[in-house]
C-alpha cells in the first residue's frame, strides 16, 4: 500500500489546483501564451501522476480490491463524523485516467483556439480549477466529498459557458445552466440525507455494504432521489435543457465539460453507488427508461438542429442515455466501457467543430457552411473518424461501446419481458447515424453556401490533440473488444460486478445482435447519404418542425413553468411587497404623522399658555388630592 | 401673636399675585419678577409651617429655594439679556420660534 500513500495519490490532485492558483493569481503576468503552457502542464502532469498511480495499483495485483485513502477528519457535528478521504480503484483510477487524459488534450487545443482572445489567464485558470473539481469527484471516497467536486464542476460550468460574458446569450446560458443543476442537486442532498440517516455514515464504500440491508423503501427512494441527481449533471429528461444553450461557451469548454467528463459525473454516480443501485431492481427500471428515451429523444432532435454544435450537444445528450441504458440494464461496466469511447470521440467532434469554427470566424450554421471538406482535410477527416465512431460502425471504438451496452439491453428484455430500453436503442443507433452523416455532409461537403470565404486549417498545436484524439477514438475499442479480451471490462470487474440482479441466467446472442446493430448504423449512414447528398437539406414537413422545435420541450418549460414562475413573481413584487408590505410599513408612517399633526396645534410658542397649561395642572393635582 | 393663617393667607395672596402676574403679563423682565415673586410666597408658607411644627425642615428647604432662585435669576437674566440683544424685544410673545 505503500505506492498509494495519501501524498502521492493527492498529488493527482494537487497538480491542477496548482495550475488555478499559477493561472489565477499570476496569470497576468504570464503574458498571451504563458497561461495554456501552465494549465496544459499541470493537468499532463496529473495524468502522469494517474498513470503512476494506475501501475502501482496494477502492481498491488488483481485482488487488490478498493483502496481507500483517509485524509484525516474534516468535519464533525454530532452524529455526522465526515473524514476527508479519496478512494483509488478501478473505477477512480479510469474516471482520473480519462478526465486528465481527453483534459489535458483539449487544454493543449486550447492554447491555440484561445490565442486570439483577451483573457487567457482567466480561461485556464478555469478549466484547471475543473479539471481539480472532477478529479475529486471522481476519487472522492466519501459521498460529502464528492459532493463538494459535484458542486464545483457545477460551479466551473457557469463559469466556462458564461466565459464571454459580454454575450447576453452566454451570461443566460450560464445562469440556465447552473439553476437547471440546482434543482438536480437538490434532490441529490436529499437523497445524501436519506442515506445518512439510515447508514449513518457517508463513506462510499459503507454505503455500499450496507445498502443491501437497508429498508426496500428507503432505499428506492435514495435511489431515485440519487438518480434525479445524475439527471440534472448528465443532462437526461427532464432536465436536460441546459446543456445544447451550454453550447455558447467556448469549444474547447464543450469538448471537455459538456461533452467528455462532467457530464459523465451522473453516470460515474450510478456506477459508484453500484451496491445501492443494483439492490434496487425497480430504480433501475426507471433508470434504464429514462435513458432509453432521453437517447432516442435527443437523437431525433438532432436530426433537425442547424447549429453544429447543438448537433453535438443533443448527440452527447443521447449517447449519456445509452450509459444509462447501460446502468439500468445492470452493466455497468459497459456504461463506463461507453463513456470513455464517447470521451474519445465526442471529444474529437467537438474539437473538429471548433477547428470549424475557428477556420470560418465562428460561422457555426451548417446552412451557412460547406465544402469544407478541400481546405480544412485534417479537420474533416478528424470529423468523420469520430463520426463513424459515433455512428457505431466497426472497427471504430463506439461500435465495440454502443454494442455492449445494446447486447445488454437485450438481455434485461430476454429477463424481463421489457425490450422498450433495446428497441428504443437500436432506433436510436440509426437516427444517431443518419444525424451525424447530415452535419458531416451539410458542413464539409459541396460548395461552400457563403463563396469568397477562405477558411483556413487550424494550426498544429490544435491539430495535434484532434490527431490523438482520432487514434483515440479510431482504436479506443480495444479497450472492451472480445477480440481483445475486454481489458477495460476485467480492470472493472472487481469493482462493477455484473450482480446481474436478474440478468445472470440470460446470455444474448451475441452475434445476431452485433449484425443488426452493424447493419442499422449502415442503413442510417446511407439514408442519411440519401437524403442528404449534395448538401441538400429537407425541412420533413411538420415534424421537421417539431424536431426542430425539440419536442416542443423548452416551449412546454416556459408557458408551465417559466411563465408562472413570473407571474408569481410579478405579483409578489406587485400586490405583495408594495401593496401589502410596503402598505403597512407606510401606514404605520402616515398614522404617526397624522397624529403629530393633531398634536403640534399645541406647541403655540406662546410661554405664558405653557405656564397657564402648569399651572391649572398643578391646581388639578390638588384638587384630586384634596378631593380623595 | 399673630396667627399662623395670617401668614398663609398672605402667602396664598402673594403667590395669587404672582401667577397672575406670569399669566398675564408679556414684559420677560415683569413675568421673571413675578415668578421671584411665587416662589418667596412659597418660603413664606415654608417658614410658617415650620414654626407652627417646630420643625427644622421647613427653614432649610426655604434656604435651598434661595439658592436655586439665585441660580436661576443668574441664568435667568443671561437669556432675557441675550434675547434682547438679538431681537430687540423682551415681549415674551414675539419669541415663539417653537411654534408648531
Amino acid at each position: 500500500m505503500e505506492a498509494l500513500a495519501p501524498a502521492r495519490v493527492v498529488l493527482l490532485l494537487a497538480w491542477p489546483l496548482a495550475g488555478w492558483l499559477a493561472n489565477g493569481l499570476l496569470g497576468r503576468r504570464l503574458g498571451r501564451l504563458g497561461p495554456g503552457l501552465v494549465g496544459s502542464a499541470a493537468v499532463g502532469a496529473s495524468f502522469l501522476t494517474a498513470s503512476w498511480l494506475l501501475a502501482a495499483y496494477r502492481a498491488l495485483g488483481p485482488e487488490a480490491g478498493p483502496v481507500p485513502v483517509p485524509l484525516g477528519p474534516w468535519f464533525g457535528a454530532g452524529d455526522l463524523v465526515v473524514d476527508a478521504g479519496l478512494l483509488v480503484d478501478p473505477l477512480s483510477l479510469t474516471m482520473a485516467l480519462v478526465v486528465s487524459g481527453v483534459g489535458f488534450l483539449i487544454h493543449v487545443y486550447a492554447i491555440g483556439y484561445m490565442a486570439g482572445d483577451a483573457h487567457p489567464a482567466r480561461f485556464f485558470a478555469y478549466l484547471n480549477l475543473f479539471v481539480f473539481a472532477m478529479l475529486l469527484l471522481v476519487t472522492a471516497g466519501n459521498l460529502l466529498v464528492l459532493f463538494v467536486g459535484w458542486e464545483l464542476v457545477g460551479v466551473c460550468s457557469y463559469l466556462l459557458i458564461g466565459f464571454w460574458f459580454d454575450r447576453p446569450a452566454a451570461a443566460t446560458a450560464g445562469r440556465k445552466a447552473f439553476v437547471t443543476n440546482r434543482v438536480g442537486d437538490a434532490a441529490f442532498l436529499l437523497g445524501l440525507f436519506l442515506l445518512f440517516t439510515a447508514v449513518g455514515s457517508l463513506d462510499i464504500l459503507t454505503v455500499g455494504e450496507a445498502a443491501a440491508a437497508l429498508p426496500a423503501g428507503v432505499r428506492l427512494a435514495a435511489a431515485l432521489l440519487l438518480f434525479a441527481g445524475a439527471t440534472g449533471k448528465s443532462a437526461q429528461l427532464p432536465l436536460h435543457v441546459w446543456l445544447p444553450d451550454a453550447m455558447e461557451g467556448p469549444t474547447p469548454v464543450s469538448a471537455l465539460i459538456h461533452a467528455a467528463t462532467m457530464v459523465t459525473a451522473g453516470v460515474f454516480l450510478i456506477a459508484r453507488l453500484g451496491g445501492l443501485f443494483l439492490a434496487v431492481p425497480e430504480a433501475m427500471a426507471v433508470v434504464a427508461a429514462v435513458g432509453a428515451l432521453t437517447a432516442f429523444f435527443a437523437a431525433t432532435v438532432a436530426l433537425r438542429q442547424h447549429d453544429l454544435k447543438r448537433v453535438l450537444a443533443y448527440s452527447t445528450i443521447s449517447q449519456l442515455g445509452y450509459m444509462f441504458v447501460a446502468m439500468g440494464a445492470f452493466a455497468p461496466a459497459a456504461g463506463l466501457f461507453h463513456l470513455v469511447t464517447h470521451a474519445f470521440f465526442k471529444a474529437l467532434l467537438f474539437l473538429a467543430a471548433g477547428s470549424v469554427m475557428h477556420a470560418t470566424h465562428d460561422v457555426i450554421d451548417v446552412r451557412r457552411l460547406g465544402g469544407l471538406a478541400r481546405p480544412l482535410r485534417w479537420t474533416a477527416a478528424g470529423f468523420a473518424v469520430g463520426g463513424l465512431a459515433l455512428a457505431g460502425v466497426p472497427p471504430f471504438a463506439g461500435f465495440f461501446s454502443k454494442d455492449l451496452i445494446l447486447e445488454h439491453a437485450f438481455a434485461l428484455g430476454m429477463a424481463t419481458g421489457n425490450y422498450v430500453p433495446y428497441l428504443l436503442g437500436l432506433l436510436t443507433a440509426f437516427v444517431t447515424a443518419v444525424y451525424i452523416t447530415r452535419a458531416a455532409l451539410l458542413t464539409f461537403a459541396g460548395q461552400p453556401a457563403e463563396p469568397g470565404a477562405h477558411p483556413h486549417e487550424a494550426p498544429p498545436v490544435m491539430l495535434w490533440p484532434m490527431v490523438l484524439l482520432a487514434v483515440l477514438s479510431a482504436s479506443g475499442g480495444l479497450l472492451g473488444a472480445r477480440a481483445a479480451g475486454e481489458p477495460l471490462l476485467h480492470f472493472l470487474e472487481p469493482v462493477l460486478p455484473h450482480l446481474g440482479g436478474p440478468l445472470a441466467e440470460v446470455h444474448a446472442p451475441a452475434g445476431p445482435l452485433m449484425a443488426l446493430s452493424v447493419a442499422t448504423a449502415l442503413a442510417g449512414i446511407a439514408l442519411g447519404w440519401t437524403v442528404h447528398r449534395g448538401r441538400r437539406d429537407p425541412a420533413g414537413g411538420a415534424f421537421g418542425v417539431f424536431l426542430e422545435r425539440r419536442w416542443y420541450i423548452d416551449a412546454l418549460y416556459e408557458v408551465a413553468l417559466l411563465r408562472p414562475a413570473r407571474a408569481l413573481g410579478r405579483w409578489l413584487a406587485g400586490p405583495v411587497d408594495l401593496g401589502a408590505i410596503d402598505g403597512l410599513v407606510n401606514g404605520v408612517g402616515r398614522a404617526a404623522m397624522r397624529l403629530g399633526a393633531g398634536v403640534r396645534r399645541w406647541q403655540t410658542g406662546y410661554a405664558r399658555q405653557y405656564a397657564l397649561g402648569v399651572l391649572v395642572g398643578g391646581v388639578l393635582i390638588l384638587v384630586f388630592w384634596m378631593l380623595r | 401673636m399673630v396667627p399662623a393663617t395670617a401668614y398663609l393667607a398672605l402667602s396664598a395672596v402673594l403667590f395669587t399675585l404672582g401667577a397672575a402676574g406670569v399669566l398675564v403679563r408679556r414684559n420677560a423682565l415683569i413675568v421673571f419678577m413675578s415668578v421671584e415673586l411665587m416662589l418667596n410666597a412659597v418660603n413664606l408658607a415654608f417658614v410658617t409651617f415650620a414654626r407652627q411644627h417646630l420643625s427644622i425642615d421647613g427653614q432649610v428647604i426655604v434656604f435651598f429655594v434661595l439658592v436655586v432662585a439665585a441660580v436661576e435669576v443668574v441664568v435667568g437674566l443671561a437669556l432675557i439679556g441675550e434675547i434682547f440683544r438679538s431681537r430687540e424685544t423682551v415681549d415674551i410673545d414675539d419669541v415663539d420660534l417653537l411654534r408648531g
